[in-house]
């Protein structure tokens, strides 16, 4: 009993998965996995942005650019070779992760309001590089033939009769899924570790931090790889789940500002943060996308990120905690 | 004679065209209390930055223990033994009392502590410091004398062989000065070496066993603290004449 | 030949970077001297062109003409978002990064307002003097200079100059720029740090109504180009030195000159990333850091 006490998120995690593996196998309407794959994929790149913006306080106006080197990592490897989804996946990570690496390096000179520019600036120039890059189909996009019959390690993943899934969003569903409790978990245990004591730190105060024995640089470094990295492992499943990528929707503001908004929203302090905004703004986003219009959705996103920098700083967490408190 | 514990060179450090500190020399000696004091703006604060790591002198060398200084980052030579605090509090805001002081434990003690050793150590530097009611406090409701005194736990938890105190003292009363002294005093006794940056003269004479006075990045004198008050040199950068 | 097309790109560089000032000035006023980072300054300027592009296509004004009756629409647009920004940032002395993602919120907002409201097709002006263009041969080679850019340059240049002279030799351009510096003076002079920086803050924000005309003369307008814009005006402000006006003329013309010239040589789908790439320069390159100055804001 109190090893399941002790162990209460790992088997929280597990549920989770089942849970999902479940619901694919019940033969639900395809759109449900298609708006639960985009809430999930906002989960994960929340996730991954709050690790870097919620626990070390430098805030990534670049996800996009992060997001789109993983989609595009997976788009070179497609017309490269005949590479699974996994590999993509592994790829986009590597790459992501490098580009993360350097933005760490950035963190060394540049702070504040100048590295969120910075960030921003680096997510245009990877977005211009790709437009003028025929090979990956440059600004007219690509599109993407999700491969026939895909097996994994001999397994037939997708297949109407015999596979595992029986359709193609309900594979990417499950591995959306996966991936994004894979980064709740290792977000959880970065913030529950010495690395997280040591990004709080830095985050209340860089230079006492440094003074105190900290390795700011250090701890920097890897949390930038890890917090890209994990962006780029979502961007490379978009291409398979969107079957056509351009650079105005691989590089799209709107993931800047939804993982911006999401931590902001739900709390940054936390793991659960991140989880709470993306389900919150996610599901009103699909839902306001398919009811009312995609604009308006946006507009939605837009006021709800300010309402809460002016009235629940702490975000919707924060705001919960302290009025508990009193 | 005891060894030299921190031996500083010739220390040049210019901030564009303007020079913040030109070839100041000094030799602190293990277990010493020594004094550093200069008007507003002299370069004490400079030459602290220089010997933590926070900026790099432009020339000179700084030897601690042996080895030059030379390249190391801040937190390199936090392990080496060397910690500070800052003039002005910086404390972990988001953090309370008792967790600021496990940021220093954590990083600088041999891997391998648990935390409950941690909190335990954290937590019997507080009392040294008599703030263990505190422990368990967010920074945000301190007054000046428990940030001052928050800023020093953070650094004996260091537990280094030279300590830089800052102006740990500034803006507080009679009797809180009185208070800090003595908690230096006693870090000194159990074998710390102390630099004391401080424009309270009344404290400075009180504890130093030597003192150093800079004016404008330049080392004016450097002797027994009843000498220094009478240096005529010492009475012109303070009295502006 | 080279040397022909050199040219031609030297000279368009020359009055595109006229055309960067006028619509940096703003951000040089608001990050530079009043620390606010209005990162959506250039979609208000956007939003500038998208009021004179309806006034002229709907009313036949002048676009030059639509952009000065806008400017103090925009100047109480701007004393409201400093007071609301003031009212919770600033008094607050909340992280800077807060405001930061208000502004970022606002540009959102504005951008999405602007979608629906005009949709997202590119749209021009037509005015007499964007047409046609200025031709002659010198030293055997052929240069051209379209009228549109020039009377760009020529309105902007005007704008900027004046702003440069409003800041440097008026009693309350002397005073926006000691809030910078040194906020005690100020009040011991018996002035309102808070209310200078609100006018100065809306005085940024009111170019956006001649700077946003000069924007719909120059190029095709859509709601999401100011993004593309970001990376020209930071890298121009912190390029000039964050609150010089002159040194923001400066590094305005540096910029058009590069991107000019990148563009003739390369093509103009490279022109985002000279600006950007320019920016990224400039900011690992700015003497400052954590080791370093404490200009970490
Ligand atoms: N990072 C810096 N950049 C530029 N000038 C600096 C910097 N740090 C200190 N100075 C200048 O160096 C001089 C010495 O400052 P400081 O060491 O803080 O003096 P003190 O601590 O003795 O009052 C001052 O004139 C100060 O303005
Ligand atoms: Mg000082």
């Amino acid at each position: 009993m109190s090893l399941m006490r002790q162990y209460k998120f790992e088997i929280g995690c597990l549920v989770a998965l089942v849970l999902a593996f479940t619901m694919t196998q019940m033969g639900l309407n395809r759109f449900v996995f298609f708006a639960g794959f985009a809430v999930l994929q906002y989960a994960m790149i929340a996730t991954a942005w709050n690790i870097l913006g919620g626990y070390a306080g430098y805030i990534n106006f670049g996800t996009a650019g992060f997001l789109g080197i993983g989609s595009y990592t997976a788009i070179a490897l497609i017309n490269y070779s005949d590479a699974s989804i996994v590999e993509q996946i592994i790829a986009g990570g590597v790459v992501a992760g490098l580009l993360g690496l350097g933005i760490g390096y950035f963190t060394l000179r540049l702070k504040g309001v100048y590295f969120a520019i910075a960030t921003l600036a680096l997510a245009i120039v990877v977005e211009t590089i790709v437009n003028n890059w025929d090979f990956v189909g440059g600004a007219a996009g690509v599109s993407i033939l999700p491969a026939r019959n895909p097996e994994l390690l001999g397994v037939l993943v997708v297949h109407k009769k015999l596979g595992v899934f029986s359709n193609y969003k309900e594979f990417l569903f499950f591995l959306m899924a996966a991936l994004t409790i894979m980064s709740v978990w290792i977000a959880r245990t970065i913030e529950k570790g010495k690395l997280g004591r040591g990004l709080n730190a830095i985050k209340d105060n860089e230079e006492a931090a440094e003074c105190m024995g900290v390795p700011t640089l250090k701890l920097k470094l890897i949390t930038t790889t890890i917090s890209g990295g994990l962006m780029g492992m979502a961007g490379a499943v978009f291409p398979s789940y969107l079957t056509f990528v351009d650079p105005p929707t691989a590089f799209n503001l709107e993931f800047a500002v939804n993982s911006l908004a999401m931590p902001m929203i739900g709390g940054t302090f936390t793991w659960l943060g991140p989880i709470l905004g993306a389900v919150l703004l996610g599901t009103v986003q699909q839902v306001a996308i398919v009811t009312i219009s995609s604009e308006l959705n946006l507009l939605i996103l837009g006021l709800l990120l300010v309402i809460f920098v002016i009235a629940a700083p702490h975000g919707f967490l924060g705001w919960f905690m302290k009025k508990n408190k009193r | 004679m005891s060894e030299v514990l921190l031996n500083i060179e010739n220390v040049t450090k210019t901030f564009g065209g303007f020079t913040a500190l030109s070839k100041v020399s000094a030799a602190v000696k293990k277990g010493e209390r020594f004094g550093l004091i200069g008007p507003n703006g002299s370069g004490k604060t400079t030459l602290i930055n220089c010997i933590s790591g926070m900026l790099q002198n432009n020339g000179g060398s700084i030897i601690f223990d042996g080895k030059d200084l030379k390249g190391l980052q801040p937190h390199q030579r936090t392990k080496r033994g060397i910690a500070r605090t800052f003039q002005i509090p910086r404390p972990f805001h988001s953090m309370t009392v008792i967790q600021n002081l496990q940021i220093p434990l954590e990083f600088v003690s041999s891997s391998g502590t648990s935390q409950k050793n941690i909190s335990e150590e954290a937590m019997s530097i507080l009392e040294v410091m008599s703030m263990e009611d505190k422990a368990h406090h967010e920074t945000s409701g301190l007054t000046q004398i428990e940030l001052r005194k928050l800023e020093l736990a953070r650094a004996i938890a260091v537990k280094p062989k030279l300590l830089v105190s800052d102006e740990a003292m500034a803006g507080l009363t009679g009797n809180e000065v009185d208070e800090v002294l003595e908690i230096l005093v006693k870090l000194n006794e159990d074998g710390m070496t102390i630099i004391m940056i401080e424009h309270i003269m009344r404290a400075v004479m009180q504890f130093s066993h030597r003192i150093i006075c800079l004016d404008a990045g330049q080392k004016i004198a450097d002797g027994l603290p009843e000498v220094i008050v009478k240096d005529p040199a010492v009475e012109r950068a303070y009295l502006g004449v | 030949m080279i040397a022909e097309l050199f040219v031609n790109a030297l000279i368009s560089g020359l009055l595109l970077g006229g055309f960067y000032a006028a619509i940096s000035i703003g951000l040089s006023i608001s990050f530079g001297l009043l620390d606010t980072v209005n990162i959506a300054h250039p979609t208000f300027l956007v939003l500038g062109a998208f009021l004179a592009y309806i006034l002229n296509s709907e009313a036949g004004m002048d676009p030059l003409l639509a952009g000065v009756l806008m400017t103090p629409l925009f100047f109480l647009l701007g004393l409201f978002i400093y007071s609301v920004y003031y009212q919770f940032f600033e008094k607050t002395s909340a992280e800077a990064l807060r405001g930061l993602a208000f502004f970022f919120g606002i540009l959102f907002i504005t951008e999405v307002v602007m979608i629906m409201a005009f949709g997202v097709d590119h749209r021009m002006v037509s005015a007499p003097y964007a047409n046609g263009s200025l031709g002659g041969s010198i030293l055997g080679m052929e240069l051209s200079v379209p009228y549109r850019m020039l009377s760009v340059f020529v309105v902007a240049s005007i704008m900027t100059l004046g702003l440069h002279l409003f800041f440097s030799r008026t009693f309350f351009g002397r005073a926006s720029r000691a809030v910078h510096q040194d906020m005690l003076a100020l009040s011991l002079m018996g002035v309102d740090p808070i209310r200078v920086k609100r006018i100065a803050f809306a005085i940024a924000l009111a170019t956006c109504g001649v700077g946003g005309a000069l924007m719909i003369i120059m190029i095709p307008i859509e709601p999401a180009v100011g993004r593309l814009y970001i990376g020209n005006v930071f890298a121009i402000v912190v390029l000039g030195g964050l609150g010089s006006i002159s040194g923001t003329l400066i590094a305005a013309v540096l910029l058009g000159v590069a991107e000019s010239v990148v563009s003739t040589f390369l093509g103009p789908s490279w022109s985002p990333a000279v600006s950007f790439g320019i920016l990224l320069g400039v900011l690992a390159l700015k003497p400052s850091g954590m080791f370093g100055v404490g200009d970490t804001r």
